[in-house]
């Protein structure tokens, strides 16, 4: 048995079909070719899959196709506005918060919702908040100094919005 | 791994959940979040035939307050509870409880309702059901029925809920105004099952003796353990250091833990002691929170 879903991925509408035990993280990087969803643990555990469904968080792995229907998704592939990267991307570059990148996808994602809930954490919240994300790479100090920076850029462009 | 092939239903009203349960007698299952059912298809632990998603129940999703009680719809999600002003007002314990469950990413999808009904002897909304004497809400082929939280969780991952039945809603009684809570957890990293959890709602008297306390703990039986002989040593006496470690003696003596591959049943009622000893002194310190994550 198939079912039809239509989701929006990225902002792009799309209708497809789906067997009801297709994870949504294999549907996004199977049949939407977006390989920024990577697939660690496949329990919940790593965060590499964690893509954005309708505003929050969530765990494509852990999350079936077919319950994303009617859901607007968001994934790494989303965050640069065509080739300007968003903030913590250029934070991340710039304070080598990655080495082989596995993790990234989810953690960038992890940390964009971290910091629209608390736009600016000490460094025990930036800690707190990737705590359900592993990276095998980094040693997480120059992670918390990536994010610790993309915060502060965010906050004087949100700032600078509200101002004028 | 992959999960095996099963059909999926989305219940268009509770009625429909059960209706689709009844036909499948057995072999069907309730997907409320997925963030315990998931993994678990994944590693082939559960092979129903059909998912019967409530994802489209809106009629689940609620925070109410009425009279001496706060009820929360069993597709609520874990999140949402965390961060609503009325549960932190009514019943502190369970935003500062609902903390530790998992990280954001988890609670943005896992319900009320699945934690309750997953039954996991760690989880702490278990724990805080058991600590504060909640109810559970099920309607089935037969009807609707309350069932209390001290007979609801039977075992690991065994609840009271016959098979065919859905969990609509779990009742806490309101907290008295000033209520002090508490919550300490030992965990490998943070957001991860507890090895154990402890978790206390105190109050005191004008006179800062202990007028009651509710105590309860996860990780150390295969249900969440309610600490009463402990509750009735504190009730009364102001929280005297001995006092205090008198009755952490008292809550580790009534968890009944086993060894596995993450604590010996030993160390686990050691650790059990430890955090009711915090748990207490955070709760009855002269200028205490109301609420307070540990
Ligand atoms: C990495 C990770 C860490 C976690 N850490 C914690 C933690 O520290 N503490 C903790 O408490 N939990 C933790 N969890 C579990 C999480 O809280 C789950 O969200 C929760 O246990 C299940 O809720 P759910 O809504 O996702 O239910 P689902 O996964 O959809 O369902 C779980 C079970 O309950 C049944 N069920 C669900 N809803 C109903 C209903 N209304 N009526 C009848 N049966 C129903 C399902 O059939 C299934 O058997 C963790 C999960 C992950 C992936
Ligand atoms: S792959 Fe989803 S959390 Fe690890
Ligand atoms: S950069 Fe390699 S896993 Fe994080």
């Amino acid at each position: 048995m198939s079912t039809e879903i239509t989701v929006r991925v990225n902002g792009v509408p799309r209708t497809a079909h789906v067997e009801p035990r297709r994870t949504l993280s294999d549907f996004l990087r199977k049949d939407c070719a977006l390989a920024g969803v990577r697939v660690g643990c496949e329990h919940g555990v790593c965060g590499a899959c964690t893509v954005v469904l309708d505003g929050r968080t969530a765990r494509s792995c852990c999350t079936l196709a077919v319950q994303a229907d009617g859901t607007d998704i968001g994934t790494v592939e989303g965050l640069a506005d065509g080739t300007r990267l968003h903030p913590l991307q250029e934070a991340f570059w710039k304070h080598h918060g990655l080495q082989c990148g596995f993790c990234t996808p989810g953690i960038l994602l992890t940390v964009q919702e971290l910091l629209a809930d608390n736009p600016d954490p000490s460094d025990e919240e930036i800690r707190e908040g990737l705590s359900g994300n592993i990276c095998r790479c980094t040693g997480y100090q120059f992670i918390v100094d990536a994010v610790r920076e993309a915060a502060a850029v965010l906050r004087a462009e949100t700032n600078g919005h509200a101002t004028g | 791994m992959k999960p095996t092939a099963f059909d999926y239903v989305r219940a268009t009203s509770l009625d429909h959940a059960v209706a689709v349960l009844a036909e499948h007698d057995g072999d069907a299952k309730v997907l409320a979040g997925g963030q315990s059912l998931v993994p678990l298809l994944a590693m082939r632990l559960a092979q129903p035939t059909v998912l019967v998603d409530l994802a489209g129940l809106d009629e689940l999703s609620y925070l109410r307050a009425d009279g001496a009680h706060l009820e929360i719809g069993a597709m609520t999600r874990a999140r949402t509870v965390e961060t609503a002003d009325l549960v932190a007002g009514r019943v502190p314990l369970l935003p500062a409880a609902l903390r530790h469950v998992g990280h954001v990413t988890i609670r943005n999808r896992g319900t009320i309702g699945g934690s309750a009904a997953h039954a996991d002897p760690a989880a702490e909304l278990p724990a805080v059901l058991r600590a504060l004497d909640g109810e559970l809400v099920a309607t089935g082929p037969g009807g609707r029925r309350t069932i209390a939280a001290a007979d609801f969780f039977r075992g690991f991952l065994d609840t009271a809920l016959e098979p065919g039945e859905v969990l609509t809603a779990v009742r806490l009684p309101a907290q008295p105004a000033g209520v002090r809570v508490a919550v300490q957890e030992f965990a490998r990293r943070h957001g991860d099952f507890a090895i154990v959890a402890v978790f206390a709602a105190v109050e005191l008297d004008d006179s800062a003796r202990i007028r009651s306390a509710r105590i309860a703990v996860a990780g150390a039986d295969q249900v969440p353990v309610r600490a009463a002989a402990a509750e009735e040593l504190l009730a009364g006496r102001p929280p005297t250091p001995d006092l205090l470690v008198a009755a952490a003696d008292a809550v580790a003596a009534a968890t009944r833990p086993t060894d596995d591959i993450h604590a010996p049943a030993d160390y686990r009622r050691r650790i059990a002691a430890v955090l009711t000893r915090r748990c207490l002194e955070q709760a009855t310190a002269a200028r205490a929170e109301r609420s307070t994550a540990a």
